[in-house]
């Protein structure tokens, strides 16, 4: 039996676990503005996310009935080009975690 | 004036302009490039009013224009760091494609024959878009529109406003040109989603 030692202190991690940080989706939310007509949001949605007619009117009634909307999910990757995207189209986005 | 239409046999998306509307919105865009590619503008001091107020090329008071920050707004609302590591990262390429796109708008138009200085009356310009370039003016008109937009204060239903102001106030008549682009906006999203084969 060797020499006793103190028992080694580990810090606690302050960083999320790797897996649920991937495994957590984020979200691209568009908002309304009293700019953009919303023929032309509907056709964005369908244009660039490939969203049917019906999704995409679906979507642009509740950016524009609630203020907002979530328009796409994935990773903060997939997300930050959604809303550079959205930006190109002149559409206000923003993303975050999913809640 | 009937707006953007798709041409049936060519499928080609055309529209026609008086000369005056065409050195309109070549000046619109022209302004908008020189508001994206440089922020200090000098202001004009002998300026029409109407003119002052199409005139979105100077710096606002601001530190930060509110025409370059509705154009680029921020995409992490809670999180400084990473809304400017974005912004760093993605403002530039946004800010050449949208300069790049009211370019096409001009040399559109000056192909279609609108001369450097409009001195003719009764010009008429025929502009005929294949779709990638009919979906690059899309993009150009909804930048103009918040351009103007911001520069106007227009706010969600604020029509009376509009409307109760006399028709020779250059605010009026800066948000009936805000106005006419919408419309031919929506008429060229029309045309757009006529020849896409979007899904129903």
């Amino acid at each position: 039996m060797g020499p006793v030692t103190a028992p080694v202190e580990v810090e606690p991690t302050t960083v999320p676990d790797e897996t649920t940080q991937i495994a957590k989706p984020w979200v691209t939310i568009v908002w309304n503005d009293p700019v953009n007509l919303m023929s032309y949001v509907t056709y964005v949605f369908q244009k660039y996310f490939g969203y049917s007619k019906r999704k995409a009117e679906k979507l642009m009634m509740e950016v524009h009935e609630d203020g907002k909307s979530v328009v796409s999910t994935g990773s903060r990757e997939e997300m930050e080009r959604d809303v550079q995207a959205m930006h190109e189209y002149g559409l206000w986005a923003t993303m975050d975690r999913a809640e | 004036m009937s707006g953007f239409q798709r041409h049936r046999r060519s499928g080609l998306v055309i529209a026609n302009f008086t000369g005056f509307e065409a050195d309109l919105l070549r000046s619109l865009a022209g302004q908008l490039v020189e508001l994206l590619r440089n922020e200090a503008a000098v202001p004009r001091e002998d300026a029409d009013p109407l003119e002052a107020l199409l005139d979105f090329s100077g710096p606002t008071q601001e530190p930060e224009d509110p025409v370059l920050a509705r154009l680029f707004p921020t995409a992490y609302p809670d999180d400084e760091e990473a809304a400017g590591d974005f912004r760093r990262f993605t403002e530039g390429t946004l800010r050449d494609g949208k300069a790049a796109a009211a370019v096409t708008v001009i040399e559109t138009l000056e192909d279609a024959g609108l001369p450097r200085e409009l001195t003719e009356d009764g010009l008429m310009i025929d502009v005929e878009l294949d779709e990638p370039t009919a979906e690059t003016w899309l993009r150009s008109f909804t930048d103009v529109r918040l351009a103007l937009a911001t520069r106007l204060e227009v706010e969600e239903g604020d029509e009376a406003r509009w409307a109760a102001l006399p028709d020779d106030d250059p605010r009026a008549q800066a948000h009936d040109i805000y106005e006419w682009i919408g419309y031919l906006q929506e008429t060229l999203v029309d045309a757009l989603s006529d020849g896409q084969g979007f899904e129903d």
